[in-house]
């Protein structure tokens, strides 16, 4: 299927991207493009095969139930765009 | 010492014909003259003192004398593991002013190793690409013609290690991006079978597809540097546990007792002749050796492209969502709110290839597509899986080309993104499969340029690649060209 420009919208809004006006009609015509190529998996008759997630046949390790992370604070928190008190600041979120 | 290989760079270590610092500085001082045009190092000055730094530490480690194989080796590093206290851009400008607090698995293991930092590569964005030409410090341009690309997504390393601006470097593998560059650039690069070498530390891109690679100028330098790298981490919840190997001395493979299977699909249309020709001849020295040779079918190799172009950037959409804005990275100057700030903070973070991926994976992960694209890809995974296991039966290693062409000229592919996923077509069904890969150069085309031959085997059979490649390099030279743009 094509995409139009409001599903260009709807999705990178979804993905939090800003498309300036400027970028919108390549944005589309690329996005058009690449969705072309991938219908053509979607005509394979697929019934019965299992999905593949991990290419070995391995199960998930598990590891004991324990705290095992350290406090690293001082280490992180210098690339960080804004800190202020041992706190991440981000915009007013709550009225 | 700059065309030396790792065994020659050792034993001079050893033998103190020349220091860790004198060496360091050679390679340091190529890469002030060339990188201006080549690109192939982002920020290099930023890196200088710490590589000496670290050569200077190798030196006193040896007059103790507890020095390893690589000690006081410089080793170049592809800008997308994180190296502790030192920029890690990953090609992008998301992460332009980000420096890491904590080195990647593998870079602890050179490190460990004595090996010198010598620099952070230039990449394409995140990874994504296949010219080195979607980086936000520009592309890298390919030492056998300046015109044209290097290859990507690991760019800067293959050229740097083809310019013998570093004897040897580190790479990633998500789709082809240590193979097609090393094709492309005359070098050799290896995938390692997934789940073989950490990936703690490397920024994601498709986690279920991502490692780690090295890139050197033979197939023996490869497995000297996978003698590093490989090994269990717990750290990587994929990391495999398994019995060490000891790469470097299983390189004498017996070529005789080789069954080499050919899939039809490798040598079908839109394979450049003088490509064909070259691979062929490769084939043909095998045969020589007394290898057997078995035709055979991998019947999904056509569908490796579209599944790829599903299931990469699905996971990219969700690995790339950490870029928010808060925690690390770019920040918009300017916004209205939260939403605000996060849409901004990636719009200007983010170039076009990697918005676009990401808008792929968000769509075809959203409501309603999820079964249709993302769940239907990971079937025909598992269809392209399948036909290399078949494949396997019948034989020990599958040959063929790295790529369908040799290098591109720079702009040829950037207005048409399909166009620049299709070439990647024998480079991405062995990441589909999680099996290992190599690339060897096997020669040129009538302009010069390299070809690239590609060998794939089952999943842990890398002594048996290195092998398979080493056993041809000692009959062969095309490894040992210098580029003639980057004489010696």
């Amino acid at each position: 299927m094509s995409l139009a420009n409001d599903d260009v919208r709807r999705i990178a809004a979804l993905a939090r991207i800003a498309i300036t006006a400027e970028e919108s009609a390549e944005v589309l015509e690329r996005l058009n493009r690449v969705l072309a190529l991938i219908e053509e998996m979607r005509v394979v008759d697929v019934s019965g095969v299992e999905p593949m997630a991990h290419t070995l046949d391995v199960g998930q390790r598990l590891r004991v139930d324990k705290v095992t992370e350290s406090d690293h604070r001082d280490l992180y928190q210098p690339v960080a765009p804004a800190v202020e008190g041992d706190l991440y600041l981000v915009p007013k979120v709550i009225e | 010492m700059l065309n030396a290989t790792l065994l020659e760079l050792a034993g001079a270590l050893k033998a103190k014909k020349i220091s860790s610092v004198e060496l360091t500085r050679q390679f340091l001082d190529r890469i002030a003259r060339l990188n201006g045009d080549l690109n192939a190092f982002i920020r290099p000055e930023k890196t200088r003192d710490v590589a000496l730094q670290q050569a200077r530490r190798a030196d006193e480690r040896r007059a103790r004398g507890d020095a390893g194989p690589l000690t006081g080796v410089p080793v170049a590093f592809k800008d997308i593991y994180c190296t502790k206290g030192l920029g890690t851009t990953c090609g992008s400008r998301m992460l332009e002013n980000f420096v890491s607090p904590y080195d990647a698995h593998v870079v602890e293991e050179f490190d460990r190793a004595g090996a010198v930092l010598l620099g952070k590569c230039n990449m394409d964005e995140f990874a994504m690409g296949s010219s080195n030409e979607s980086s936000h410090f520009g592309p890298v341009r390919n030492p056998w013609d300046r015109k044209r690309v290097p290859g990507g997504s690991s760019g800067g390393p293959a050229a740097a290690v083809a310019a013998r601006m570093a004897p040897v470097a580190l790479g990633t593998d998500t789709g082809g991006s240590t193979r097609q560059p090393a094709a492309f650039s005359g070098v050799c690069g290896l995938r390692p079978t997934y789940g073989l070498v950490s990936r703690y530390g490397l920024v994601a891109f498709a986690s279920s597809l991502d490692q780690a690679g090295p890139i050197a100028k033979s197939a023996a330098d490869l497995a000297g540097l996978l003698d590093v790298m490989a090994g269990f981490d717990e750290r990587d919840s994929t990391s495999v546990q398994r019995p060490k190997e000891d790469y470097s001395r299983s390189l004498n493979l017996e070529i005789k007792s080789l069954k080499i299977g050919l899939p039809r699909e490798y040598f079908a249309e839109g394979l450049e002749p003088q490509v064909r020709a070259a691979v062929e001849a490769a084939v043909a020295w095998y045969k020589s050796q007394g290898a057997q040779i078995v035709e055979l079918e991998l019947p999904h190799t056509h569908l490796a492209v579209p599944v790829y172009y599903v299931i990469a950037p699905a996971e990219a959409s969700s690995n790339l969502s950490r870029f928010d804005g808060v925690r690390y990275g770019h920040r918009a100057k300017q916004y209205n709110d939260l939403i605000d700030m996060y849409c901004r903070t990636r719009g200007e973070g983010f170039g076009a290839e990697v918005k676009r991926r990401i808008l792929v994976g968000t769509y075809v992960l959203s409501h309603g597509y999820y079964d249709a694209y993302y769940l239907h890809a990971q079937k025909i995974r598992r269809l392209i899986a399948q036909d290399f296991a078949l494949a396997f039966k019948k034989c020990d290693l599958i040959l063929g080309p790295t790529t369908p062409t040799t290098a591109f000229e720079l702009g040829a592919k950037t207005n048409d993104p399909v166009q620049m996923y299709l070439g990647d077509i024998f480079t991405i069904p062995a990441p589909l499969a999680g099996l290992p890969a190599l690339s060897i150069p096997c020669g040129f085309d009538a302009k010069g340029l390299p070809v690239g031959l590609q060998i794939t085997g089952p999943h842990f059979s890398e002594a048996r690649l290195l092998g398979a490649a080493h056993r041809y390099q000692q009959a062969t030279d095309w490894h040992q060209r210098v580029p003639r743009e980057t004489p010696l």
